[in-house]
């Protein structure tokens, strides 16, 4: 699996601002594939780029420069553990907008992972890109 | 030392080349630059902005172009 789902946004002639950069917790429980599918589906709408978290956990050093060059941040949590927000926290990135998915009335273990709930959290989550 | 300029060879990844070069002429360091375009392999880093400095292997920066100070930096 390739690290971002879409092609490098090359601002060599263009602005400075960095890529949206959407990060999930694509954890195993149907919440996490929500998540997981929610940013990927970001990702080919071209509303952002996700990017592997565990690019982050590894230290992987073009994930994490490129995190820091983003122009936002958003970080997708399926249940309350919040392994993306802390993930981000502890590697430095402070300043991240986060989308926990159990706050939107999605339970871990009773979430149907569909076109309907996908396009739920789409749309919660451009309010936060 | 092995320097990698990654980008498509617009005006900021050509400007990367030559800070690069310049920095490690003034360190005198021996040293190969090569400049990748091609996206797949740019992607292959986990680079999602242009233009970038791999330095043995490493990225070091992404979607700016560092000052010749800030290049000399990253390059010791």
């Amino acid at each position: 699996m390739s690290a971002m789902q879409s092609g490098c946004g090359c601002s060599c002639g263009g602005g400075d601002a960095g890529p949206k950069v959407i990060f999930s917790c694509s954890g195993c429980a149907d919440v996490g594939e929500l998540a997981d599918q929610a940013a990927r589906k970001l990702t080919r709408d071209g509303a952002g780029k996700m990017a592997c978290l565990a690019g982050i956990s590894g230290r992987v050093s073009g994930i994490v420069k490129s995190t820091e060059a983003a122009q936002s941040i958003l970080a997708i949590d399926g249940c309350p553990l919040d392994c993306t927000r802390k993930t981000l926290e502890i590697a430095g990135f402070s300043k991240v907008n986060h989308l926990r998915l159990s706050d939107l009335g999605f339970e871990k273990g009773k979430t149907e992972v569909s076109a309907a709930s996908i396009a739920s959290v789409i749309s919660k989550a451009m309010i936060y890109l | 030392m092995k320097i990698q300029i990654l980008g498509p060879g617009c005006a900021k990844c050509t400007k990367l080349m030559d800070t690069a070069a310049a920095a490690a002429k003034e360190l005198g360091l021996d040293c190969e630059i090569e400049k990748i375009s091609d996206l797949n392999q740019i992607m292959g880093f986990g680079v999602m902005m242009t233009p970038g400095l791999v330095v043995n292997g490493e990225v070091k920066s992404v979607g700016k172009v560092p000052s010749l100070e800030e290049m000399k930096k990253m390059l010791q």
